[in-house]
């Protein structure tokens, strides 16, 4: 239950009283200015020096130097000093074509966009199911929606592994209903396996968001829409699905997030060099000697996420707006 | 599913009663037969895998994807069990020892936060939300390789490893304890306070003694998230790892998974499953038990 509610809007949302424009001042007289500041003061630091600082540091071993006989990158902490020439190497590579990391791009790109639409896919009957038909299985199918939260994900990583090994299930499955001559070797660095992973990973997040917006959809809407002559299948392309657009765009921010990330996955799942992920090109080079274009990559991997990023952050401090807190 | 209103009689002569026993009849399962079979395929989906790993820890064989029979020697009797092998018992030692100290570092820090940003609505109160939100939504792989080049190349004094694996993990984790004591404290009027301090309560009594009490629930329930997603955290736990003497169960687990594994991973990963539902349960109970009564009252309006 307690990981649904990172979702503000969910937290007792229609018994909220929402305070004027001006919520008055934030204290009384006689508490001290320092009071709340004094509050934020240990965790705000602890965010700066573990957060903020390494971010810092990463940009000066990106834009740094490298020891020429120890191969040990020389962070430049000097911003007037910043040298670009490795980072800007970096990003030559992913536009020419035929490099490793334009494939370890390309990859990561197809392998995301798939897995994030085949959550969503899954996620949206399976959500919608639950808020609406489930009726007094409700709680159950909560439970089992929740559990792969506190299942770990190595676990269910593993568990995969026994069931596609060649001798595993699947293919014992699969040639017990006749479907395969061969049995397919499934962890031998097949794309779909490692899409697979993926959607298996991620669904429980996407399936969460989306049941937090339709469990809230004001029923009279949907009664209105069929009032006024809508079929239901029209009741729910008109209705249904335009009032849980955010939440399909944020299910898919916080499920593909992660993903451009995830490198376990690809490497438990296949981890053959014609399957990898940008994460498994980050770890390679961490790992290898070639730090530098690393902490490169991470650069350019988050620029390039930086919208979705800013978006899920600012809905998230929007949200909490709206509600008054 | 309009199908199951086209059978049906027109509107006008069947009273209202009657006209839904006929739509029962046609139709006992309800109008969303296809959304059954979806979800229920996704539940069995989602957890079967699982329930075969565990069930594979129980193998009296080598092997984690033929059953060879029913033992329990992968959880101690063999050599190589999660009890007698050294390297899967100094997983678990480890995992749980980070796990600990992370919930007594991270929860005390993102409750504080969380109070703070409630109340306080000056300069500095943004900013420190967006820094912990962003720590939120960042990937995990980019902050753990800032942390190890943070920690191999300017904070040298910090020994990769335990060391390294606490810091960056107790920051990391501020971000729960914040948002669910955030979504606590939203439903918490702020008179209760104000009462205590018009009583002659300090601001410090006042928060210890009124606003903690009641933010009990969600401060207990936030340790149990910390404590779980902590037991289950891979990335940031490898990337600052030092060697085998430091590894987590989820490295031991991706180290081995590939190479030969033995049931005793399953067992291992079978434990921790077993204490992860366990706190999460105790959370739940705990949570629902201290909040029944302002439930009650929910409903009653």
């Amino acid at each position: 239950m307690a990981l649904a509610e990172p979702d503000p809007a969910t937290a007792d949302g229609p018994n909220q009283t929402v305070d004027g424009p001006d919520p008055g001042p934030d204290r009384p007289a006689w508490l001290p200015r320092w009071f709340w500041p004094l509050l934020a003061a240990p965790a705000t630091v602890w965010l700066v020096l573990l957060f903020a600082a390494p971010f810092y540091v990463i940009l000066c071993v990106a834009f740094g130097s490298l020891n020429p006989i120890f191969l040990t990158p020389l962070p430049q902490y000097d911003p007037f000093r910043w040298q670009f020439g490795t980072f800007l190497w970096v990003v030559r590579q992913i536009f020419t074509n035929g490099s490793v990391f334009q494939a370890d791009f390309g990859h990561t790109l197809a392998y995301v966009a798939i897995a994030t639409t085949g959550t969503l896919m899954i996620g949206y009957p399976v959500a919608y199911f639950i808020s609406r038909h489930a009726g007094r299985f409700r709680l159950a199918f909560l439970a089992a929606l929740l559990a792969p939260f506190w299942i770990s994900y190595m676990m269910r990583m593993l568990a995969w592994i026994s069931l596609l090994e060649p001798d595993g299930y699947v293919n014992r499955i699969l040639a017990a209903l006749h479907l395969t001559s061969s049995p397919p070797a499934w962890l031998d660095g097949r794309p779909v396996t490692v899409i697979l992973g993926l959607v298996y990973g991620y669904a429980p997040y996407m399936i969460l968001v989306l049941f937090g917006a339709l469990a809230r959809i004001d029923r009279s809407l949907l009664e209105a829409a069929r009032d006024l002559g809508l079929g239901q299948a029209r009741a729910f392309w008109r209705v249904t699905v335009p009032l849980t657009r955010q939440a399909i765009v944020a299910g898919c921010v916080i499920v593909s997030l992660p993903m451009f990330g995830d490198y376990f996955t690809q490497s438990l799942l296949a981890g053959t060099r014609n399957t990898a992920m940008v994460g498994n090109l980050i770890e390679e080079e961490i790992q290898s000697s070639l730090v530098v274009q690393g902490a490169s990559l991470v650069i350019v991997m988050l620029v390039l996420l930086m919208m979705p990023m800013l978006y899920y952050t600012r809905s998230t401090a929007r949200a909490r707006q709206v509600l008054g807190t | 599913m309009t199908a199951a209103e086209v059978g049906l009689p027109a509107r006008g002569p069947l009273p209202a009663s009657l006209r839904r026993l006929v739509a029962w009849l046609q139709n006992p399962w309800g109008r969303a037969r296809l959304l059954w079979v979806v979800a229920l395929g996704y539940v069995i989906w989602a957890l079967v895998p699982v329930a075969v790993a565990v069930l594979f820890s129980f193998n009296a064989g080598r092997s984690i994807s033929v059953w060879q029979g029913f033992s329990t020697r992968w959880y101690a009797g063999d050599v190589n069990s999660v009890w007698q092998n050294p390297s899967l018992r100094t997983a678990l030692v480890n995992t749980m020892r980070l796990a600990g100290l992370t919930v007594v570092i991270a929860v005390p820090l993102g409750v504080a936060l969380a109070i703070a940003l409630d109340r306080w609505r000056g300069r500095g109160s943004g900013a420190s939300n967006f820094l912990m939100l962003f720590s939120f939504v960042t990937p995990e792989l980019a902050i753990a390789i800032a942390l190890f080049l943070f920690f191999a190349q300017l904070l040298t004094f910090v020994s990769l490893g335990l060391q390294a694996q606490l810091l960056g993990l107790s920051m990391f984790e501020i971000a729960y304890p914040t948002i669910v004591v955030r979504a606590r404290l939203a439903s918490i009027p702020r008179d209760y306070e104000e009462a205590a301090m018009d009583l002659g309560a300090s601001p410090g009594q006042a928060l210890r003694r009124v606003l903690l009490p009641m933010l009990a629930p969600a401060v207990f329930a936030s340790a149990a998230i910390v404590f779980a997603t902590t037991l289950d955290d891979f990335v940031i736990a490898q990337q600052v790892n030092l060697n085998a003497s430091t590894q987590t169960i989820p490295i031991l687990i991706y180290s081995s998974a590939r190479v030969g594994p033995l049931p005793s991973l399953n067992a291992l990963a079978s434990l921790t499953l077993v204490l992860s539902t366990l706190v999460i349960g105790l959370a739940v109970l705990v949570y629902r038990r201290s909040t029944r009564g302002e439930r009650r009252r929910g409903e009653g309006r």
